[in-house]
């Protein structure tokens, strides 16, 4: 993978000083809570899935915190957030109640789908993250145009949309942005580029690997971040969400680590020892801990408090997921259609949950 | 380069509020069933290729832009799944967007956004976000228009729940059921027959619009031997088809079904229990077409009351002929008849 280059508009906030102001303190602490927070999160779910309490497939975003916390820093409340298939952190960061994400991967109905969503499809129009997607590029269109529905009602939210390297090759990422150019709209697409298209590499996949630059085809303004540098994700991500705010669309990519396999199950195979080694180095976690205490800003007594509170709250919020119900089996049939349809047939073949289908009677 | 927003809203020259009963073209009652729409709800929208100035290939959109806007009626670029899919973000802020699909065999680059994010998101966020989309789309044969401009891929959508799949007959099915698909809050692909675009027949503009024809199959002939189940272009089929049976002596009820998916089994079960015999006519392939699904409904149905065993009149399991050879293909009333002998001689 690359090393991050120096970006055309992204600027580091690093600044090396003792005298970080108390609301600086603050921040940089919350910053640090929240990538914890996502951390043990992840690592919960590792867990609970590897128990089978949690079914299906399971994306994590171990190595992702720093790139998470600092986007996620530079969008107001009001702000949408489209996202793809590995997205627990990114309901997290977007104030999400991570009781509600892990009742979700469970399948309860305290979930924030109810628990018919699922890992990758969660939603939720009053936290205003309007999905994850489970097909790769499937969202890009989509907050494309929503972005076009805030133009046209004048408002001042923008719309962030994240994806993977791999998305870039999708035939909806240039359709997209090149509607977003065209027609001037409020919104950031954000390459989260871990170097790894599922087992794939970014330089067998892109005849462009650095992935920003595809944006130049559109004559739009796009950067690359170090992501595993919170303060320098926010300020370039803060700098992509003015320019979509006064209608410039932007084009940001995030340069981060994954940290473990495609999903769960993935064993990586295609990682060599070298490559294992040196992301063993590479935890942003592990990174912005050391460079809190190097700067100042906390202590280890402070980080080690820090740690025993993630681990108490993360421990609360398996056991509200553990203590939802799951939802009643027959609510599978509701909502496939928003209005009364003919033949809506609610039976399942068999089951002596349902009253079986009427036997057509033979004619006197 | 403007912004969307920025682009004028045209209201002057708009000619005066349709009212009464006219002689219109098919495609006309979709236009007309369009501006009624645009007029009633001003988040209706229309996106497409063309459909501007020029009014779309068929001249569906003729005049609208003109009427309401280049911010409601917007010229995309060539980008099926870019347009379905900025139908469905519009759709999540409130809009009610059709979008015109050039021609049948050009829904595909948007089959994605339509079979995985626009039929599930209603289900997907268990009920917080209605799709209202409507997907117009010309399709089916009899013009020459060879591969992926003769085509009738409506099977594939209705396979799919979440979706509702119309097809109107008639042109004024065609202004009243433009208009229930869109003030419908489930997403609809609604399959234009294009060899009908061109025919006339009277439509009452102030017919009323309410959810029937998207819900509902209607009897178009009453009959007593045989029951010709159609839809869109393959109606007026059926309709001479059973001309030509009245000569010989035998009563065809013809069933125009409007809506194949969710479909009307019980207007189908009806009409076969009564006849004892079903023969279904489509332009699609019959091989997994709708007729499969009929025949299978009708034979769990209506076992008892069968003369004859479910015949399938419609296309051939190959791929869409060139012009010189679509007559061959598609269901003609020689076909239909050819089939009705059949059930006849059980």
């Amino acid at each position: 993978m690359p090393a991050p280059a120096k970006s055309t508009a992204a600027t580091s906030t690093r600044r090396r000083t003792s005298r970080t102001s108390e609301a600086q303190r603050a921040k940089l602490e919350n910053y640090y809570r929240q990538m914890l927070l996502v951390r043990r999160f992840e690592e919960r779910a590792q867990r609970a899935y590897l128990q089978a309490y949690i079914g299906g497939y399971c994306h994590l975003n171990l190595g992702e915190e720093a790139a998470i916390v600092g986007l996620l820093d530079a969008l107001d409340p009001h702000d949408y957030l489209f996202t793809n298939y590995r997205e627990h952190g990114y309901a997290i960061a977007k104030g999400i109640e991570p009781e509600r994400v892990m009742a979700e991967l469970y399948g309860r109905t305290d979930g924030v789908s109810k628990g018919w969503g699922g890992s990758m499809h969660m939603f939720d129009v009053e936290h205003r993250l309007l999905g994850g997607y489970g097909i790769v590029g499937g969202q890009l269109p989509i907050a494309t145009g929503t972005a076009l529905a805030l133009q046209y009602q004048d408002r001042s939210e923008v719309v962030m949309c994240t994806m993977g390297d791999g998305t870039t090759a999708i035939g909806a990422f240039h359709e997209s942005l090149n509607l977003a150019a065209l027609w001037k709209l409020p919104i950031v697409y954000v390459i989260i580029n871990n170097g790894l298209g599922m087992g794939t590499d970014v330089a067998h996949a892109s005849a462009e690997p650095e992935l920003y630059k595809r944006a130049a085809a559109y004559r739009m303004p796009s950067a690359r971040v170090d992501g595993a540098d919170p303060e320098a994700t926010a300020s370039a991500a803060l700098q992509a969400v003015e320019a979509a705010r006064g209608g410039t669309p932007y084009l940001l990519e995030v340069m981060t680590e994954r940290l473990r396999g495609h999903s769960v199950v993935d064993p990586a195979k295609y990682r060599s020892t070298d490559e294992t080694t040196r992301l063993k180095g590479a935890d942003p976690v592990v990174l912005f801990a050391a460079r809190l205490l190097e700067r100042g800003v906390l202590d280890q007594a402070a980080l080690d408090v820090i740690d025993t509170e993630t681990a108490a709250r993360i421990d609360a919020v398996a056991q509200f997921a553990e203590a939802s119900p799951e939802p009643d089996v027959s609510t599978l049939f509701d909502h496939t259609y928003a209005t009364p349809v003919p033949n809506d047939s609610r039976r399942l073949p068999g089951s002596p949950l349902f009253a079986p289908a009427p036997f057509p009677g033979r004619p006197a | 380069m403007t912004t969307m927003a920025e682009r004028t809203h045209t209201t002057s020259g708009a000619p005066e509020p349709a009212s009464g009963t006219r002689t219109l073209s098919f495609s006309k009652a979709i236009n007309e069933g369009l501006r009624a729409a645009m007029r009633h709800d001003d988040k209706v929208m229309l996106m497409g290729e063309d459909i501007g100035p020029l009014g779309g290939v068929f001249r569906v959109t003729d005049g609208l832009q003109a009427e309401f806007g280049e911010q409601r009626v917007v010229d995309t670029p060539l980008a099926e799944s870019g347009i379905v899919g900025t139908a469905i973000g519009l759709a999540m802020r409130g809009y009610r967007p059709v979008c015109e699909i050039q021609f049948d065999g050009f829904v595909f680059p948007a089959f994605n956004q339509i079979t995985t994010q626009l039929s599930k998101i209603h289900n997907r966020t268990r009920g917080a976000v209605q799709m209202p989309v409507v997907i117009r789309i010309p399709y089916g044969g009899g013009i020459g228009g060879v591969e992926h401009h003769g085509e009738s891929p409506e099977a594939l959508f209705a396979h799919t729940a979440g979706l509702r799949v119309v097809s109107p007959s008639t042109p004024q099915e065609a202004y009243t059921m433009i208009q229930e698909a869109i003030a419908s809050p489930d997403p609809v692909l609604f399959f234009e027959p294009k060899s009908r675009y061109w025919g006339k027949g009277a439509v009452d503009l102030e017919a009323p619009v309410g959810t029937d024809t998207l819900n509902t199959a209607h009897v178009v002939r009453q009959g007593t031997d045989v029951t010709l189940v159609a839809y869109g272009p393959s109606v007026a089929t059926a309709i001479k088809t059973a001309d030509a049976l009245a000569e010989e002596g035998r009563s065809a009820e013809v069933l125009d079904l409007r809506a194949i998916s969710p479909i009307d089994t019980a207007a189908v079960v009806a009409s076969v229990r009564k006849t004892g015999r079903c023969v279904v006519i489509h332009e699609a392939p019959v091989f997994f077409g709708a007729g499969a699904e009929i025949a299978a409904r009708v034979t769990e149905e209506c076992f008892y009351a069968l003369e004859a065993p479910v015949l399938r009149v419609g296309g051939f399991h190959t791929p869409y002929p060139v012009a010189k050879h679509e007559h061959e293909y598609l269901p003609s009333v020689d076909r239909v008849l050819d089939a009705v002998d059949r059930a006849f001689a059980h």
